[in-house]
């Protein structure tokens, strides 16, 4: 009796303890369930045509075919893919396009993270190279993708020595390196930048060169400018690749899928949800490992001040 | 003005020789040449910092100074007067424009590059990513000395500073006085035999700043190191020194400098402030100061006492 007294009581306590650190896991399922609630919602409330002002439709229809409800998605997720007897289950087959995505985009991930703290670092060394390269990769981000990918394809199809050949998936990790590159290599050369004149003044007076600046100050230094830049380019290059993918054709991928199954929509409204999501997970895996990056140089961290 | 008691017996009791840390030959040349050359000699020293537009700015004019080893002298002067700007011309952080700088008998630069002194700022500067043991051995790993020996010349600097408990403690988690003796505890790495200070405690409160001067007297007094401490308190200055060179602004010119005559460093205590000797010091100092300011009025000419 007295156990089953105090139990609760602590257990409350405990809750208002960590309270503050589950703050935005709470915030963030709410968020979600607000997002759910809204579009049943709507659903059930809005008129089924939608709301048209004039001939423009300013909000889309209720049916189920444009709006199926949400449980016809999540239920859809554990039937076959295709009314085929050997057919795999839903899931599966979404999950294996978005591991394959995932992969493409992680390749692409290391590439542009490669390529622009490479780029960031030249900057931050030639004053030079700041000036003649900096235009250039703002002016990069304004080409579309669909622009380049075609361009890719067929120049990484000329592309072969030796037992090497250029495959479709690496135009696909190419253009989302593309995409990943640029928060990379801004962030880190404001990053590298950062250290106090105080602090490049002490490492002038212990008379050490550039690498052991570098090493030592520039580079932690820009772990509060590198980490954010990170996850955008992680979530960069989940979207590149998924655009890469519809725009190459390549097979396999999250992209592909979304494509496919969207032909599906007119009498199984509730299949091309399923890439959706899977899309979703990808770029929550994504951001969620440079979030682990981030745990492990928490150090680095310390100067930042919370706002 | 020079400091027999102090260089004749070139013996020091602590920290210097026999920590075993300081690297043979630089401690050789130091201790070599302490007895031949002064700490610092500034001869005719000029600094015009070019301005795009207009004449350039004349922060420093024609300034000589010489200082002996083991002695402390204090730059004072109001804002603008190049105080500073001297003090970064010995660190080799910036180069004269006219004149020359030799610390132990060497230029400037070499005196740099082989760590002849340790250097503080008013920001303490700490890496606040290390910890207070960490950021007293940057200089020392900086310089590749080996880990054994660093944890323990950085024991010793923390204990010598009163920060034994918080070893392990990052730069956010200290006060502001704790960080400025950190920051002292770092110059004093790798023992030099001068120590440049720029308003290291003009960021402290009044109180902070008293105990961190009785310190740093009790320091200097243990290490036996040269100092030129540049300050903009009249007490602080006649408190720490053996002469106190004040300053005149535009352009930065040496005004006068004051023999302090109030005896040894070690002797030098609390009820110091309440001598007769110290406050014939401050009303000497502070008079050289108030009559400079007015020379700078319109109608007073330059170098007319008007009191």
């Amino acid at each position: 009796m007295t156990s089953a007294h105090t139990t609760p009581s602590s257990g409350s306590r405990r809750m208002l303890g960590v309270s503050s650190r589950w703050r935005p896991l709470v915030f963030g399922v709410l968020g979600v369930f607000v997002l759910a609630v809204a579009w049943e919602l709507y659903k059930f409330l809005g008129p089924a045509d939608g709301i048209v002002i004039g001939t423009l439709t300013i909000l889309p229809r209720t049916n189920d075919l444009a709006m199926p409800h949400l449980w016809v998605m999540f239920e859809r997720i554990f039937e076959p893919v295709t009314g085929a007897a050997s057919a795999e289950p839903l899931w599966q087959a979404v999950l294996a396009g978005s591991l394959f995505t995932l992969g493409i985009a992680a390749v692409g991930w290391l590439v542009g993270v490669t390529v622009g703290l490479a780029l960031a670092l030249l900057m931050q060394r030639f004053r030079l190279a700041e000036s003649a390269l900096l235009p250039w990769i703002i002016l990069s981000q304004t080409v579309p993708l669909i622009a380049i990918a075609p361009l890719v394809r067929r120049w990484g199809a000329q592309i072969q020595f030796g037992e090497f050949t250029w495959e479709s998936w690496m135009s696909v990790a190419l253009i989302a390196s593309y995409l990943a590159f640029f928060p990379v290599s801004i962030g880190a050369l404001r990053g590298l930048g950062s250290p106090d004149a105080n602090h490049v003044d002490l490492m002038h007076c212990y008379a050490v060169g550039w690498w052991k600046t570098l090493w030592r100050l520039r580079l932690p230094a820009s772990v509060g400018y590198l980490l954010p830049a990170l996850r955008l380019a992680a979530v960069s290059a989940v979207i590149g690749s998924v655009v890469a993918e519809v725009s190459i054709g390549l097979r396999g991928g999250i992209g592909r899928l979304i494509v496919e199954y969207a032909g599906a929509a007119g009498n199984d409204p509730g299949k091309p949800w399923a890439p959706i999501f899977g899309s979703i997970l990808v770029g929550l895996v994504a951001a969620g490992f440079v979030g682990l990056i981030g745990l492990f140089l928490r150090r680095f961290r310390r100067g930042e001040v919370p706002v | 003005m020079t400091n027999n008691g102090m260089t004749d017996n070139g013996m020091t009791d602590n920290g210097m020789t026999d920590n075993g840390i300081t690297n043979s030959s630089m401690t050789n040349s130091t201790n070599s040449s302490a007895s031949a050359a002064s700490a610092v000699e500034v001869r005719g020293v000029g600094r015009i910092f070019t301005a795009r537009k207009g004449p350039g700015v004349t922060a420093l004019e024609d300034v000589s100074l010489v200082v002996a080893p083991g002695e402390f002298v204090s730059l004072i002067g109001p804002s603008g007067c190049g105080k500073s700007t001297l003090l970064r011309l010995i660190a080799d952080l910036d180069t004269p424009t006219s004149g020359s700088i030799e610390v132990f008998g060497k230029p400037a630069k070499q005196a740099r590059i082989d760590q002849d002194y340790g250097i503080a700022f008013q920001q303490a500067g700490l890496l606040p990513w290390r910890t207070v043991a960490g950021n007293i051995e940057l200089p020392l790993e900086l310089h590749g000395i080996g880990k054994a020996a660093r944890r323990r010349r950085a024991a010793e600097l923390i204990a010598l500073v009163g920060l034994a408990d918080f070893a392990s403690h990052y730069p956010d988690q200290l006060s502001g006085g704790m960080q400025q003796r950190v920051a002292i505890a770092r110059s004093l790495a790798e023992s030099p035999s001068l120590l440049l200070m720029d308003e290291p405690f003009g960021a402290l409160d009044e109180m902070t700043r008293e105990r961190m001067q009785n310190e740093l007297v009790r320091i200097c007094a243990e290490t036996e190191a040269a100092v030129v401490f540049v300050t903009h308190s009249i007490p602080e200055a006649v408190f720490l020194s053996n002469r106190v060179v004040v300053m005149s602004p535009r352009p930065g010119r040496i005004r006068s400098i004051v023999d302090v005559t109030l005896g040894e460093m070690a002797g030098r205590g609390e009820d110091l402030r309440e001598d007769e000797g110290f406050f014939h010091a401050l009303s000497q100092v502070r008079d050289l100061l108030h009559g400079d300011e007015a020379a700078a009025a319109p109608a007073g000419a330059r170098g007319v006492e008007t009191r």
